[in-house]
């Protein structure tokens, strides 16, 4: 057999290859590990769900990324042209059912798994005392809307909504339920330790409601009403950012959550009552 | 069946004349070039934008050229993120891959004289290229381009300017050159699947076609069936824009405190149906290609058959189908059913496994090889490392809970970036090194391909693995800069180091593009059978004759992958081979 043109056997090249391979597969697995940048806290039980899922999917996902890369460096380097002849096979069929049935197992039963949080965020509903908060995003802003003591929301319209006289989600005068609404404009209070059934509408486009701690992310879409349900048990002072394309000032689209103690809430509320008189 | 190339009756004399030679061409491999061109050019325009992205992100003060004041507003950021998904996803990843090395080599590996519908053929480039004229204009209306993505979600998309800049001439422009190009690759689709089916040599059964021809073949039909789905949404949303009609936009919108009232009743929600019905099929359009690339260099360039072939065509066709089955999970916080969003993820962890299996195939392919590392295979094996990659990062996506958290963050930046962006690239640029001798009758540098190849593989790897870790971080995407939410700054020097990698690897393309010119006209001539390799384009002249096989129809003997083959001294047996001669000069 004649072999024309350059010798392409070159074990600089392979080795340079695996080393790369090797370093490449090191740092990534390193700084995961290490968690240079990492999820803020977690503050709700599904939150912590979450990370358990997340941990074991990076577990098995993580196996598979370091035996893949070296495989394919050990291969690289191990079988570089050597002048020596190439094993012939064509196949193997036992192998090919082997790693058909395992990685079918293991992919199906980790997303089996994972369907247990998901249930739970999703497929039930809020129970009957969560506090119901609507949420009504806008280009390029948040407006927070509470019941009131009656605890019942007033009918909005949208030839109502006028940000300049202070009716940015547009109450109808017209309804007596909407006379003790307080509508908080770019902060979210939320009480720790009790559930919450959040009502998410948008008055223009699509917009994103995610907030990291609650690990929860939900389009809100105009023409809908979608609810969120969570009980956040961590006081602290957390930022929603919008999570869907929403325009120009979708970058800076943001609001505050303040998750505060039972007495702390009741106090934000009354302020609240107060500035919306 | 199996049916010569003479039945078919395609034959069309040698053209005479520039025109009809270099423009308005009816030979496959003169539109394969010019497809090649376009994504060429298309390719470059597309990093020049995420340049100027990557330089806005990391640096936001800083004044930039051919910007008023200097300085991008986030507006003119979006349109730079619309536009460079858009032409790269569509002006790159679905016409060089498919159009432009398919349509070159999917005749000439079968054994044909040209495609089925030479005609047909000639009008899908010409209709591509008003497509990119088309989407291109956009940039030059006085708003400018479109802000709402290349995934133009309505009603962003859908209501015209009062959403924002660019939402005005500029998306219906985007629009309507999006529907252009839908009407392209339905054409190029029937061209590929009647050539695939009918014009087979004598002997090409199925299981003898190479893989890269049972690639560009399911990637046809998958094209046939999404891009008519994509181009009824255009027209929807077109209507919606123009004729009143409220497909996609429901009634009471709010802008600036006044009331949308012409528009009632629609879901934004089906246009979300539509396009990702279309765009999950889309993304394995992009990739199959590749995957059909890499098995044919790894096996050539191993001197070795690939690794359980059959598996390897059951993998293709599975992926395929599968990949209509799993649209939904784009939209698990859309506002659709979590019940659907449940099936859906199923299904998404289920088309894992024929990835899963081409991979382990791979891997097969070469142990116990003797591989050449030439710039073809280099780029073959880089394909490899980069589909487990981001691959891998898919597990975590198709699983709605924890897509709760990373939908719309950096993680599926660098997800489909490293599917799509790099490995399917790399699949282009390793057929690029491989078929530039029989395109072009000249060899390209070796050296420089080497280089080329290292400070990509590199390159690409320190631009898209710290996104992960931004996503994780719940970096957003879309975002024209990190000042607006608080706790991005801190993820700030990620950018910064994104961006220098950024320049040093588009700089390394210049390295491509040198060659790419230079050896058109310098590089040492080609021979018939420079690689050694096994199908039916090198058993031809670099470049072929006009009709690809002079007037002779060949007769396949035996499989593409013939390596090695125990009692031989060659070490590979052609696939047209008469087995007489076999046993003679072998």
């Amino acid at each position: 057999m004649s072999r024309k043109g350059p010798e392409h056997g070159s074990t600089a090249v392979a080795l340079a290859l695996a080393v790369f391979l090797l370093l490449f597969t090191a740092i990534t697995v390193y700084i995961f590990v290490a968690k240079w940048w990492w999820f803020p806290p977690a503050i709700t039980v599904e939150g912590h769900e979450f990370d358990s899922q997340f941990f074991r999917t990076l577990i098995i996902t993580g196996v598979v990324f370091v035996a893949a890369q070296l495989g394919l460096a050990l291969a690289i380097y191990r079988f570089r042209e050597q002048g020596k002849p190439a094993r012939h096979f064509e196949g193997h069929t036992g192998m090919e059912i082997l790693w058909t049935l395992a990685t079918l197992v293991l992919f199906i039963g980790l997303g089996i798994y994972a369907e247990k949080a998901w249930a739970e965020v999703h497929f039930i509903g809020a129970s009957p005392g969560a506090l119901p908060i609507e949420v009504t995003a806008q280009q390029f802003a948040w407006n927070f809307r509470y019941a009131g003591p009656d605890g019942k929301f007033g009918r909005t319209k949208p030839e109502l909504v006028s940000a300049s006289t202070g009716n940015p989600v547009g109450i109808d005068p017209a309804d007596p339920y909407g006379k003790d609404d307080i509508v908080s404009p770019g902060e979210l209070a939320i009480p720790a330790g009790r559930e919450v059934d959040l009502t998410l509408k948008s008055l223009d486009v699509t917009h994103g409601f995610y907030v990291r701690e609650l690990r929860l992310k939900q389009d809100a879409v105009p023409g809908m009403e979608i609810h969120l349900h969570f009980k956040a048990d961590d006081p602290g002072t957390y930022e929603l950012a919008c999570g869907q394309l929403c325009g120009l000032g979708h970058y800076k689209m943001r609001a505050t959550v303040k998750v505060l103690s039972e007495p702390d809430f009741e106090k934000w509320m009354q302020q609240q009552e107060a500035a919306n008189q | 069946m199996v049916t010569t190339a003479e039945a078919g009756g395609h034959v069309h004399s040698a053209p005479t004349g520039f025109i009809r030679k270099y423009i308005f061409s009816l030979d496959h491999k003169v539109i394969g070039i010019q497809y090649l061109l376009l994504a060429l050019f298309s390719v470059f325009l597309g990093m020049a934008l995420s340049l100027l992205m990557r330089i806005h992100l990391a640096w936001p003060a800083h004044k930039l050229p051919f910007f008023s004041g200097g300085l991008m507003t986030p507006e003119q950021y979006l349109a730079l993120v619309t536009m460079h998904g858009s032409i790269m996803v569509f002006m790159v990843l679905t016409t060089a891959p498919q159009s432009g090395f398919g349509n070159y080599f999917l005749p000439i590996q079968i054994g044909a004289e040209d495609m089925a519908f030479p005609t047909l053929n000639m009008l899908s480039f010409w209709t591509t290229f008003v497509s990119l004229a088309v989407m291109a204009s956009a940039f030059f209306v006085p708003e400018g381009a479109p802000i709402s993505g290349w995934t133009a979600y309505p009603p962003l998309s859908a209501v015209g300017e009062q959403s924002g800049p660019g939402q005005g001439a500029g998306q219906t422009l985007w629009v309507i050159g999006v529907a252009i190009f839908c009407a392209a690759s339905l054409m190029g689709a029937l061209n590929f699947i009647t050539t695939t089916v009918d014009l087979r040599a004598k002997g090409m059964s199925l299981l003898r076609l190479p893989l890269t021809v049972w690639a560009w073949f399911v990637t046809a039909v998958l094209g046939l069936l999404a891009f008519g789905v994509l181009l009824a949404a255009c027209v929807l949303l077109l209507l919606d824009r123009t004729a009143g009609t409220s497909f996609f936009i429901p009634g009471g919108l709010v802008f600036t405190d006044q009331v949308l009232i012409s528009h009632k009743g629609g879901s934004p929600l089906l246009w979300q149906h539509l396009f990702w019905f279309f765009g999950h099929p889309e993304v394995y359009i992009a990739i199959l290609p590749g995957m059909g690339v890499a098995s044919h260099l790894l096996s050539t360039f191993a001197r070795k058959p690939v690794f359980g072939y059959k598996a390897m065509v059951i993998a293709i066709c599975g992926i395929g189908f599968l990949g209509f089955c799993v649209w939904g999970h784009h939209m698990f916080v859309s506002g659709m059913s979590p019940y659907s969003a449940f099936a859906f993820s199923l299904l998404t962890m289920t088309i894992g496994v024929p990835s899963a299996i081409k991979t382990f195939n791979w891997l097969g392919t070469l142990w116990g090889g003797r591989i050449q590392f030439t710039s073809a295979m280099l780029f073959a094996l880089g394909f490899v490392s980069l589909f487990v990659t981001g691959g891998l990062s898919g597990l975590f996506l198709a699983q709605p809970t924890l897509d709760l958290y990373l939908h719309d963050t950096y993680f599926v930046v660098a997800h489909f970036h490293l599917i799509m962006g790099v490995a399917a690239i790399f699949g282009i640029f390793g057929a690029m090194y491989f078929w530039y001798p029989k395109m072009f009758g000249r060899m390209l540098n070796e050296g420089l391909g080497n280089l080329h190849f290292w400070l990509t593989f590199v390159g690409v790897y320190a631009i898209f693995m710290p996104m992960h870790y931004l996503g994780i971080a719940g970096h957003e995407r879309r975002y024209a800069d990190t000042t607006g939410v608080g706790y991005l700054a801190k993820l700030q020097p990620v950018h910064v180091f994104i961006t220098i990698a950024a320049i040093i690897t588009v700089a390394g393309q210049l390295v491509f593009l040198f060659n790419f010119l230079h050896s058109m006209k310098s590089g040492k001539k080609a021979e018939v059978n420079p690689w050694n390799a096994t199908t039916l384009e090198w058993t031809v002249s670099s470049p072929p004759p006009f009709d690809n096989f002079g007037g002779k129809h060949p007769h396949v003997y035996r499989g593409p992958y013939e390596f090695g083959v125990a009692g031989h001294t060659a070490d590979f047996i052609p696939q047209n081979l008469e087995p007489e001669k076999v046993s003679e000069a072998h």
